[in-house]
């Protein structure tokens, strides 16, 4: 009889195959903590995140900030003794949240990704401005103030776009990314 | 004339033109051909990953099909570009199931990738194909004396790709020397500015640059180069908020590698794209600007 798979299970199906080998091979040796540049701002370090998807500890993993706050820089990745490619287990772990939508509203992240997602999946090219707009509600007042002002001081550079960007085969696009996710029908 | 496929990126399109522009001018000096792809996409940077992985890989491929279908290999001038190219080349060449997967969706806008194209950052095509030989050969204005921080940041070196010194690289600090500049050593070379956290996690993504710019300085740098339009930004246009947030005083330049390459090589500064950073450059470019004022 079939049984539903773990937490570990899941996010280890998350992770494309050639992406380095287990994370159950993980030694906790804190290789990866000490080197990420961000680990001082997360709830829990990339050591102690991969022991608890080890653990299936879901509901604790799901709540912490850790993956979310992984900027991508693989720097864990290719000093990991285990050969275990920590950050495509972070990118594992995002797309879980996004997909279950379990990730805390506070999160300016998963929202960033979405729109930066649509956006493209809109018009093949991102565009700042539009980002912009939409990201900027996830942060307080004085940081809508200093981007605005950044903004301003790029525009006045000429390094603002005016016109968001379009592709041409726009309809090709969108029917290429419709094979592979659904995009509903204003896609 | 050696021709590459040029993919220039959402970046380059206008926060990043002095990228751009120095970009084309420097390779057209030293013979190499960027024509830019015809009809490209955003390559998704981080973001796509964050939803699905094969979509991210084949929104990639359609700029690497389109490549492959002119017979050019394919040039990135940002490092998160060239890191997903480079990527999903290899799995599309090594993995028939998932090449079958994204050939399919292709097969959408009549598009097919085998993956047997090769994929470069700009800054290999300076320093692997052209040589730092004939480069010094093309040198008018040598940066003599022009204390450089060469940033490499992260997806230029990371992930691995093929037994490379990913811990203490030296290509970027051989191009400056080929140059006439003088490197400077810098203990963070390699570490990551943020990347799209400055959006997604402000007080983390600014104390990182604080980092950066304190060892930069602390090494003597006069001006940091980068090889990515995020390091150029994040560096760059953040430096007010960091001085803000933490009461420093930084005011770092912060240009591209090409625009110091075209530099030396006699490229008026208006075809490099110079005079639209935040954080002036005049202060060094002033020193090898002398000829040109006379």
């Amino acid at each position: 009889m079939a049984t539903r798979p773990t937490f570990r299970q899941e996010i280890s199906n998350l992770v494309y195959s050639p992406h380095g080998e287990p994370f159950s091979n993980c030694i906790h040796c804190g290789t990866c903590s000490g080197t990420c540049p961000v680990a001082e701002f997360m709830d829990e370090t990339p050591r102690r995140l991969i022991g608890m998807i080890n653990a299936d500890m879901k509901e604790e993993v799901l709540a912490c900030n850790t993956y979310w706050f992984c900027a991508s820089c693989y720097h864990c990745t290719v000093r990991c003794p285990s050969n275990i490619d920590i950050t495509a287990v972070m990118y594992a772990v995002k797309r879980y949240s996004i997909w279950h939508k379990t990730y805390s509203d506070d999160l300016v992240g998963p929202v960033f990704s979405e729109t930066f997602m649509k956006t493209i999946a809109r018009s093949g090219r991102s565009y700042e401005p539009i980002l912009a707009t939409t990201y900027l509600f996830g942060f307080g007042a004085k940081e809508f103030f200093e981007e605005v002002q950044g903004a301003t001081k790029l525009m006045l550079k000429g390094r603002i776009p005016v016109l968001p960007s379009k592709i041409k085969h726009l309809k090709n696009f969108q029917n290429m990314v419709k094979r592979i996710i659904f995009l509903g029908e204003e896609g | 004339m050696k021709k590459y496929a040029y993919f220039p990126g959402c970046s380059l399109e206008k926060m990043a033109l002095s990228y751009h522009d120095s970009a084309l001018e420097t390779t057209r000096i030293l013979g190499i051909e960027l024509e830019e792809l015809d009809d490209w996409n955003c390559c998704g940077a981080t973001t796509y990953f964050h939803l699905d992985e094969i979509l991210a890989n084949t929104l990639v491929a359609r700029n690497l099909a389109m490549a492959e279908k002119q017979n050019l290999d394919f040039v990135a001038p940002c490092s998160a570009c060239y890191k997903n190219a480079y990527f999903t080349n290899k799995y599309m060449k090594e993995d028939a199931d998932l090449a079958e997967h994204i050939n399919y969706a292709l097969e959408a806008d009549d598009l097919r990738l085998s993956g047997n194209l090769s994929v470069h950052h700009l800054i290999e095509i300076f320093v692997d194909e052209i040589g730092l030989d004939a480069i010094k050969d093309k040198v008018s204005i040598p940066l003599n004396g022009l204390r450089i921080a060469p940033y490499y940041g992260c997806q230029i070196v990371r992930p691995r790709k093929n037994g490379e010194n990913i811990e203490n690289p030296q290509f970027f600090e051989e191009l400056l020397t080929a140059i006439g500049a003088d490197p400077v050593d810098f203990a963070y070379k390699t570490r990551c500015c943020g990347g799209s956290l400055l959006l997604t996690n402000r007080r983390a993504a600014l104390a990182m640059i604080r980092v950066l710019l304190q060892n930069t300085l602390d090494s003597g740098a006069e001006v940091i180069a980068t090889t990515c339009p995020l390091c150029q930004v994040n560096l760059e246009c953040y430096q007010t908020q960091v001085n803000e947030e933490f009461g420093t005083k930084y005011s770092m330049p912060v240009v591209y590698f090409t625009q110091l390459l075209g530099l030396a090589i006699g490229s008026p500064p208006r075809k490099l794209g110079f005079g639209k950073e935040l954080i002036s450059a005049t202060p060094f470019l002033s020193r090898f600007l002398v000829k040109e004022a006379k």
